[in-house]
């Protein structure tokens, strides 16, 4: 049976996944001496605006890298097999070079005298404030993850048969109704992947916050404040990250069940 | 429309690399700082190589990434068909679980495994076994923040294929293991493949997880340029990015101008269209 | 046909990692002893522009080999350490971790019979005065040391300055870099607040939390490392930092000067350990007693740029720095007088946890 062909993964996800989720789980509810308590969930309703901030700007980014990412799959799809299969390596490659060395080199073009202000001033434009801002931690965002938008939905769209697409045009849709009706509604699974991959580590980045946004801490700097900084507090990490997790699986099953039914739509 | 898309695919990748461009040309530059250009030099690509720390985390970070992207491909396509044979309350409950990794921010990740590996290496060590943090728990940590990238990059292609091509091949006469291999197979490929990638990448990319899981033999690239943060990033790594980037370049052009070749020589490939 | 994807992707990986391994487990000798060493990122001269590469005339010297890595925090190399299963034979935390480790039983006593180098440390950093993490001074050998002082850019800032308040100064708004981290952020809250820089007071540390409130009337942006380029770019115009690298953007832009404020800073203190549960006690101890050597010490001192606390090496360093840049920078450097500092010690979990979290609310807050 095909079924048995899942079983490596399941108990591999089952040991290395499975438990070490109850492992945190376990931490979330106990206190340092391993006593049951709910101290440590009480205490992150203290951080309740900075879970807020991290999920509204991985949304933006989120959206941002949809709006983005969907075009220029679509344009991959369409090239030549070997331009795809070059594009779809072109979009990977940045994630090659370290993401703290490229994420430096943005505040080197975004500082108050760094490359894009000299540019404006060449030009005789005034300059921007750029940096510090959470418009540079969204840019941080949208940059670091904006290939895994790109490639899952590349991936649908690839396949898609081109028939329906001439059979739609032959029925007389002009390409808005083509898009609307039969192109966008197959490519809601690429799509769904998507915002899962970019959204979950956006919400949860650290470090890029840090570095663009002048200092800004959003949930995941502040997670690591607590585990691997000077707190040193394992449980109220694991309850934030808790929290944080259940939040972002609530969106997820709201998302797959939405998708879900959208593609069934797409298909009857 | 042809020229629209051409323009939108230049500022696309001039958005994705001109940090990229800015970090190798920095690698050229005299003196340590990152926003100042001071002079030219070719100093940095010379220490480079005689920087026994780089160069062997550079090693370590190659090695992790290729066995633990073919693990994960491996691991994470046969999950793929086995969970789109599933039913639909299983397989919502696998997607779910297959989130559990993503979901989680990588510092959780990597404290569980940790949590986890420690307790196994004190088991171990009862037992007589000499163990410790190493190599392999490090790569097990990244096939399993793996897994779930690759499932997510195939199970989209199993939902498009026709669902009765599998059972078609059986009646006619495959194995289970031949239809999988011969029907299933090559509907995918394109997803296992960029799957596959995607796990190289965000494998030799990771900080965090690997942070928590290595041991003083297993030192990768990430931790080693996180660790120059108390004073300043050397350019030599940005020399290493560059070299790195320029040698996947050339390569990729290679093979691009011999498939033009043989794609001129052969019929001409089909084209997909569908939109005008 | 996306085989060829594949076959490029695995061929760059081994063209990169085939020669590289080959070089590095070339040698392998089963009586050769190898030393775990751990210390900070770029802590070490290399051997760049013709420094000596101290890791590899130690290998020479003495054929022992050194595996060496590296870490970014002090709370880094304890969890690394606390995650068991990983042994390391040298390492080098600061002064308030020392002690935290000290606490826990976690490192070893010295031999110093081993390390006759030992003699050559400045005795001011044996004293418990100075060195209160260690107090027997028993379990580490200091390695570098320095101060936190204030980097301002003449250009923009006229005045004279020599206190912390400038961090606090609304005619620099939006010009303020602040340090980002909670201890050293309190640290300079408590100086200004005359409080000692250790204590566990809920009370003094809310206080202290409220006046790094106070300063979001500049709107002051946090950084650490990035304050080495922000400062020389102008991108900022003051900013607390370690007076050693404080130094190191003096030369990169000549307008920026620095200053260590009357209010008292902070004294920090890297130092040699040998953490317990070490195979090769002896050979550590003869490694730590090599970077304890006149000309190591001094190789080290010249690419780290801190202070060195071997009082030849920093003779040595300290008669460079007064050709280089005259007496004031070389005291600046090497202080006589260490009376108006304070070093980090360890707090308590309460203590911790309670600056972290206002620590949190401060940044959340500005």
């Amino acid at each position: 049976m095909k079924k048995r062909a899942a079983l490596p993964y399941i108990v591999w996800m089952l040991v290395f996944t499975i438990v070490p989720m109850i492992m945190v789980v376990y931490f979330a509810f106990t206190t340092k001496d391993g006593a049951f308590t709910l101290e440590n969930l009480i205490q992150v309703k203290e951080y309740a605006g900075t879970f807020w901030e991290s999920i509204k700007l991985g949304a933006v980014s989120t959206l941002l890298c949809l709006l983005l990412g969907y075009p220029m799959a679509a344009i991959m799809a369409r090239s030549k097999a070997h331009v795809q299969r070059t594009l779809v390596l072109l979009c990977m490659m940045p994630m090659w070079m370290n993401f703290l060395l490229r994420t430096y080199a943005w505040m080197t073009i975004l500082e108050n005298n760094g490359l894009l202000n000299s540019l404006l001033q060449l030009i005789g434009l005034p300059k921007l404030q750029m940096i510090n801002t959470s418009g540079a931690i969204v840019l941080g965002m949208v940059y670091n993850f904006l290939p895994f938008m790109i490639i899952p939905i590349y991936t649908v769209m690839v396949k898609l048969d081109t028939r329906l697409v001439e059979a739609a045009q032959d029925l007389g849709c002009n390409w808005l109704g083509v898009f609307r009706r039969v192109i966008f509604p197959l490519s809601v699974p690429g799509i769904i992947s998507g915002i899962t991959m970019v959204f979950v580590p956006a919400a949860s980045t650290f470090i890029i916050s840090k570095l663009l946004g002048g200092g800004t801490m959003l949930i995941g700097d502040i997670i690591e404040l607590q585990i691997t900084g000077g707190a040193n507090n394992l449980n109220l990490g694991a309850a934030m990250s808790l929290v944080l997790m259940i939040i972002v699986l609530i969106t997820m099953m709201v998302m797959n069940v939405f998708g879900d039914r959208e593609g069934e739509v797409a298909l009857t | 429309m042809k020229l629209l898309s051409r323009i939108y695919t230049v500022l696309i990748f001039v958005f994705l690399y001109a940090p990229i461009v800015v970090l190798i040309v920095f690698s050229f530059n005299e003196s340590k700082s990152r926003a100042m250009f001071t002079g030219f030099t070719l100093k940095w690509y010379a220490e480079l190589f005689r920087d026994d720390v780089i160069l062997n985390a550079l090693a370590n970070t190659a090695i992790v990434a290729v066995i633990s992207a073919l693990l994960a491909t491996l691991i994470g396509t046969a999950a793929a068909i086995g969970i789109h044979a599933m039913n639909n309350k299983l397989k919502n409950v696998m997607m779910t679980v297959n989130n559990i990794p993503m979901v989680n921010p990588e510092i959780v990740t990597g404290v569980s495994l940790s949590l986890l590996f420690v307790f196994g290496i004190q088991l171990f060590q009862k037992l007589g076994v000499d163990a410790s943090l190493n190599m392999v728990t490090l790569v097990i940590a990244h096939v399993t923040f793996n897994i779930p990238y690759v499932l997510l990059s195939v199970y989209p292609k199993l939902r498009q294929m026709n669902p009765y091509s599998y059972e078609a091949a059986l009646d006619l006469g495959c194995t289970p293991f031949q239809a999988v291999y011969k029907v299933i197979m090559p509907e995918i490929v394109p997803g296992v493949i960029t799957g596959c990638i995607m796990a190289f990448t965000l494998s030799l990319d990771d900080f965090v997880i690997s942070y928590f899981t290595s041991g003083p033999t297993s030192q990768t690239l990430p931790l080693v340029i996180y660790a120059m943060t108390k004073k300043r990033i050397s350019p030599k790594i940005n020399a290493l990015s560059a070299l790195l980037f320029a040698t996947v370049l050339i390569l990729l052009l290679i093979v691009n101008i011999r498939q033009m070749r043989d794609s001129s020589k052969n019929e001409p490939k089909k084209e997909r269209s569908f939109a005008q | 046909m996306s085989k060829k994807i594949l076959s490029v992707v695995l061929s760059v990986v081994l063209l990169a990692v085939l020669p590289l391994s080959l070089a590095s487990c070339g040698e392998a000798n089963p009586n050769q002893v190898t030393l775990n060493v751990f210390n900070w990122g770029e802590y070490i001269s290399n051997g760049e522009d013709g420094s000596l590469d101290v890791i590899a005339e130690f290998e020479k010297q003495t054929g022992i080999k050194v595996n060496y890595t590296t870490f970014e925090t002090n709370e880094a190399l304890y969890n690394k350490m606390k995650t068991g299963g990983v042994s390391y034979d040298v390492i080098i935390p600061s002064d308030y971790m020392i002690g935290k480790m000290i606490q826990e039983d976690m490192l070893e006593k010295l031999d110093f019979s081993n390390i006759p180098n030992y003699e050559l440390i400045d005795d001011r950093f044996k004293s418990s005065e100075v060195a209160p993490y260690d107090p027997e001074g028993a379990y580490s050998v200091p390695y570098t040391w320095g101060r936190v002082g204030l980097i301002y850019n003449t250009k923009y800032v006229t005045e004279p300055v020599n206190s912390w308040n400038i961090l606090w100064d609304e005619t620099y708004k939006n010009q303020i870099l602040m340090f980002d981290n909670s201890r050293d952020a309190f640290g300079i809250a408590q100086f200004l607040l005359g409080q000692s820089v250790n204590t566990e007071d809920t009370a003094e540390l809310e206080q202290a939390a409220a006046l790094l409130q106070q300063q979001s009337v500049v709107s002051p942006v946090y950084a650490m490392d990035q304050i080495l380029e922000k400062m020389p770019s102008e991108d900022a115009y003051i900013a607390p930092y370690y007076v050693g690298d404080c130094l190191t953007m003096c030369d990169e832009n000549e307008d920026l000067t620095f200053t260590v404020p009357q209010e008292g800073t902070n004294l920090f203190l890297d130092a040699m350990c040998i953490p317990k549960g070490t195979k090769h006690k002896k050979e550590a101890e003869q490694f730590i007693n090599f970077m304890c050597s006149t000309e190591v010490a001094y190789a080290n001192i010249e690419y780290i740029a801190y202070s060195s606390p071997q009082v030849e090496a920093a003779a040595q360093h300290k008669e460079y720095l007064v050709q280089e840049y005259g007496d004031e920078i070389a005291q600046a450097i090497y202080p006589e007088d260490l009376s108006n500092t304070q070093m980090f010690l360890t707090l308590s979990e309460e203590a911790n946890q309670t600056m972290t979290d206002l620590w949190v609310k401060v940044k959340t807050a500005n």
